[in-house]
């Protein structure tokens, strides 16, 4: 195993990218597929400039990568596809256990079944 | 009594396997997926839950189902069945629907494979969900299932893995 020690400053950087609910938010949301800057900036409530400057702090943090596409910005998320599909599959871990402790709880109702 | 019992992800296959366990026979397990009015209270996260507004839970019978987020957004999806064997096994894909609540053309629906075990004195449920590719995960997932901010948590282990890996 080849162990790579991240520089502190580079540890600092990704926490303090993360650190931010709607930076985190935009990082899950580009994982799968890549997003415009401006599609992003649609869906908060903040000027386009402000989910920009999130976007760079996750770019210095080398969390995403931008892309031009034409007049827009393309946000992508810096994992590699493998790590990507475990990232994804990790969400749908969550949901499945989400519905394994519901389906508990419907069964543990008196009288429910 | 913990209900999840094992969880395993398979990035290059592109599935995941999770079993639970419950102190209920097949039967009763069964019927929360039989039933639709049990089905709605668990299949959505409390963000989004499901309503299904057919669910004909027999072979080649089809399900439509709509998800109804914190600001009145209403994903649509639907399931085709492939497998009914009571109270052992279900199999069936589930894919995206468009605002007319119809299969939505061009996205690949997931697939579900479903087994129900005595065990115990109570039933071992082990569900496989396979997947095409990592575009369709995210789609399906921006279909509201996420179960909250949780996956970002584990994103930052993630990273921080991937860093010292």
């Amino acid at each position: 195993m080849v162990v790579h020690q991240l520089e502190d400053r580079e540890v600092d950087r990704v926490f303090r990218a993360l650190a931010d609910a709607t930076r985190r938010d935009i990082f899950e949301r580009v994982i799968g597929n890549g997003l415009s800057v401006s599609s992003l900036a649609h869906d908060y409530q903040m000027s386009f400039a402000a989910v920009q400057k999130h976007v760079s702090v996750l770019e210095r943090a080398a969390l995403v990568t931008k892309e031009r596409h034409g007049r827009e910005q393309i946000v992508h998320s810096n994992l590699g596809t493998l790590r990507q599909a475990a990232a994804l599959l990790e969400s749908f871990e969550e949901i499945w256990i989400g519905r394994a402790t519901r389906i508990a709880e419907i069964l543990g109702e008196k009288g429910s079944a | 009594m913990m209900t999840v019992i094992s969880t395993v992800t398979d990035p290059e296959a592109l599935t995941l396997t999770v079993v639970a366990q419950f102190a209920a026979s097949p039967d009763q397990v069964w019927g929360v997926w039989q039933n639709p009015r049990q089905l709605e209270r668990w299949w959505g996260p409390p963000t989004y839950p499901a309503t299904f507004t057919r669910h004909d839970f027999r072979v080649g019978g089809e399900s439509r189902y709509y998800m109804t987020g914190p600001e009145g957004d209403q994903p649509h999806g639907w399931w085709r069945m492939f497998v009914i064997d009571e109270p052992r096994r279900l199999e069936f894909s589930n894919g995206l629907a468009g605002e007319d609540g119809e299969p939505e053309l061009g996205v690949e629906p997931m697939g579900a494979n479903v087994t129900f075990e005595s065990f115990d004195g109570g039933t071992r449920m082990t569900t496989e969900s396979t997947f095409v590719d990592v575009a369709q995960m995210e789609k399906m997932l921006a279909m509201g299932m996420r179960e909250g901010m949780q996956q970002a948590v584990h994103q930052i282990d993630d990273v921080l893995m991937s860093e010292y890996a």
